[in-house]
């Protein structure tokens, strides 16, 4: 417990923007082969530096086959939650879910981030008592608790009950149980984030286990049995208040990306694929009157492309689907990126207008077919996936891995993992930046990245910008 | 529950009071002051309220709700001692077993710096709950009981030769003042520290401005009811 709240906690969105730059950026290691401990790696990202994006320290896990995925901090700037009222916590501890094996990892980055160690393990088995769920995945700060997204529910396959979130002590990571109270028609599980003022949650769906364990599940995917709905909760009561389908041909709603500024109650989620044509989309959802609302505001075309370009799944369609796997929102709710790790693209929306998002810059970099190399001339294998961006907005930072299993379905010609980091012009716009590319050791692959101090999809605001 | 402010009058004999009183109104200024401008009673709540409906009326509105919430639950702690003060010659051991209570309760929230998680169940739109909860959870109305039964005894409303009726009536009153200065003080002082930052600090007072202030809040509470012992025993 601390006299102060912590320096990285921020009031509000702008003031976060404001804060000193990043100088490290913690990155996910996994053995795609379960045959070494996932890890991870700790990446210097001063500008300047000698050990400018190299990796300057590596946690590694004492057990394998953990599936490292999304992790979060144990706190961030909804501590400054007025509610609460208790903002003497520390952003320390990273919580690191293992997909796979549903152990939790406690990473302490204090005193300094190139010391991390383990803090804590908490065993699978913990996390099957104590909530019925099971496959943790996305990890948020909460002003009251960690809340944790579950893929999974419970028994082997993870298919014996819905999944849901459960919640965390964030002292002493304790898990507390599940959240819901009444989940009405959900029963599947992805994303999830919240208005803290406005009191509502937004999660999103992808799929159960047996549908992405062992790999896309082709068949499952062409009769639309991935998850195509969102669902809207009232945060402190725990209520579903409202589910809105998307419809069946818009398959995997991924990433929930609310705005920043608590004031603006909309915010995006990105669907992987229609299949009725392979387009990716970009949905809007906000809420008006009291009730919530979505529609579709931007698509990505499939790129058509020779048969000998492409795997084994994709033959038969003649063409690369776009596969929007990851958005993000910039502090500023101004420019929302979006990862298609398919075509080997990174775009850049303006959606100064939520409803109306423009197309301002695209960077290509790998790709099924296009195969784009990054401009030092080094290979980037796989395209752009979990994107993260600095708080200030100037730097997007992302890496190549999707999932183990579905690496190997799309780009079976391996996934070595790579960071690479664009630059954002002043208005828009978007370059890669040559100096920055971390290649991962042998056998490893990258997901997602979490930036000392705070970023773009770990904290939420009690207070607008003004 | 203005009434019992009428009655004051009737019940109070301000020509009796002892020496003490001044110090006990200024006490009970000084701790509504003090609970206004700790954030943890809520004056955040109003700055976040105002900068989200972009209007100084919603921090007023706010502030209001937080104050009523805190009346409330002041009065239900005090009142259930203005009915037992009637039982005139128990008003010692009362008066002892309150003390003990406020230290006990300060003894507590040293040791166990835990904050109640049902707190975070209670929605943003229902501030009046919430500054009740918290007062409740927190000790806030409990600081308030020594000092509360040090102004009875000071105006001799226990005095014997009072009936019953009137000495309850007396006892109310003085509970409803005790609270309005209370919640008054703590709202001017919540109030101005709301609109200061609302207004001229800017937002990023609040973090700047938060101290833990859980220890020196739990040996308040401590303090509070040693003196009030000393007092009663001394006295």
């Amino acid at each position: 417990m601390t006299m102060r709240p912590d320096p990285t906690f921020h009031a509000s969105p702008k003031l976060a923007m404001e804060a000193p730059a990043e100088n490290f950026a913690y990155t996910l290691l996994l053995s795609p082969d379960f045959s070494k401990p996932d890890a991870l790696a700790v990446i210097d990202v001063k500008p300047g530096s000698p050990t400018y994006s190299q990796i300057v320290h590596t946690v590694t896990m004492p057990h394998k086959g953990d599936e490292f995925h999304h992790f979060g901090w144990n706190a961030c700037s909804s501590a400054l939650s007025p509610l609460a009222g208790h903002a003497f916590i520390e952003r320390r501890y990273l919580i690191i879910p293992g997909l796979r094996s549903s152990r939790i990892y406690i990473i302490d980055t204090k005193p300094d981030p190139t010391k991390a160690k383990i803090h804590k393990i908490i065993e699978p088995e913990e996390v099957f008592k104590k909530t019925g769920y099971s496959r943790p995945h996305t990890i948020h700060c909460g002003p009251d608790g960690i809340y944790v997204s579950t893929l999974g529910g419970g028994g082997k396959d993870g298919t014996d009950g819905p999944p849901g979130v459960f919640i965390m002590d964030c002292e002493t990571f304790e898990v507390l149980g599940r959240w819901e109270i009444d989940r009405g028609p959900q029963t599947l599980h992805y994303d999830f984030w919240w208005n803290l003022p406005r009191d509502y949650m937004v999660t999103s769906e992808w799929a159960l286990p047996p549908q992405f364990e062992n790999g896309i599940v082709p068949e499952d995917l062409l009769s639309n049995k991935y998850g195509h709905r969102l669902h809207f909760w009232d945060l402190r009561a725990r209520r579903n208040v409202q589910t809105i389908d998307l419809g069946a041909n818009h398959q995997m709603a991924l990433e929930v990306r609310p705005a920043h500024d608590p004031v603006r109650e909309y915010g995006f989620v990105g669907v992987v694929v229609d299949t009725t044509n392979l387009e990716a989309s970009i949905w809007t959802w906000w809420r008006e009157g009291g009730k919530f609302h979505a529609e579709k505001t931007a698509t990505i075309p499939p790129e058509p492309a020779p048969k000998e370009k492409l795997p084994p799944l994709l033959q038969g369609f003649g063409a690369v689907p776009p596969l929007v796997t990851d958005i993000d929102l910039s502090m500023d709710d101004r420019f929302l990126y979006v990862s298609c790790w398919g075509t080997g693209e990174m775009r850049q929306y303006d959606v100064s207008d939520p409803r109306k998002p423009k197309h301002a810059g695209s960077v290509h970099i790998g790709g099924i077919a296009r195969r784009t190399p990054h401009p030092s001339g080094k290979a980037f294998a796989a395209g752009p996936q979990m994107v993260e961006i600095s708080r200030d907005g100037r730097r997007v930072y992302w890496t190549n891995s999707l999932y183990s299993t579905w690496d190997d379905q799309f780009y079976p010609d391996g996934v070595p993992g790579v960071e690479v980091m664009a630059n954002v012009g002043r208005n828009g716009g978007l370059e890669l930046d040559k100096d920055y590319f971390v290649s991962f050791p042998d056998g490893y692959r990258a997901h997602q990245i979490r930036l000392e101090g705070g970023d773009c999809s770990t904290d939420s605001f009690c207070y607008p910008s003004v | 529950m203005f009434d019992g402010l009428l009655l004051l009058p009737v019940g109070l004999d301000w020509g009796h009071a002892s020496p003490a009183l001044g110090w006990l109104w200024l006490v009970l200024v000084a701790s509504g002051l003090y609970h206004g401008i700790n954030p943890g009673m809520g004056w955040p709540l109003a700055v976040s309220a105002g900068l989200m409906d972009k209007s100084p009326r919603a921090l007023f509105h706010a502030l209001w709700a937080l104050s009523a919430g805190h009346l409330l639950a002041t009065l239900l702690v005090l009142l259930p001692f203005a009915f037992l003060l009637v039982l005139a010659e128990w008003q010692r051991p009362i008066q002892l077993v309150a003390s003990l209570l406020v230290i006990g309760f300060g003894v507590y929230r040293l040791v166990d710096r835990r904050h109640p998680r049902a707190l975070a169940r209670i929605p943003p739109t229902q501030l009046a709950l919430w500054s009740f909860a918290v007062a409740i959870a927190h000790g806030a109305a409990l600081m308030l009981v020594p000092i509360y039964l040090g102004l009875c005894r000071a105006f001799e409303l226990d005095a014997g030769h009072q009936a019953a009726g009137e000495l309850m009536k007396a006892n109310v009153g003085m509970a409803v003042l005790v609270s309005l200065v209370h919640v008054i003080a703590m709202v001017s002082a919540g109030g101005c520290l709301a609109w200061l930052v609302y207004r001229y600090l800017g937002l990023r007072f609040v973090s700047r401005s938060w101290f833990n202030l859980d220890a020196v809040w739990a040996t308040s509470l401590v303090l509070v009811g040693a003196v009030a012992l000393a007092f009663n025993l001394g006295g």
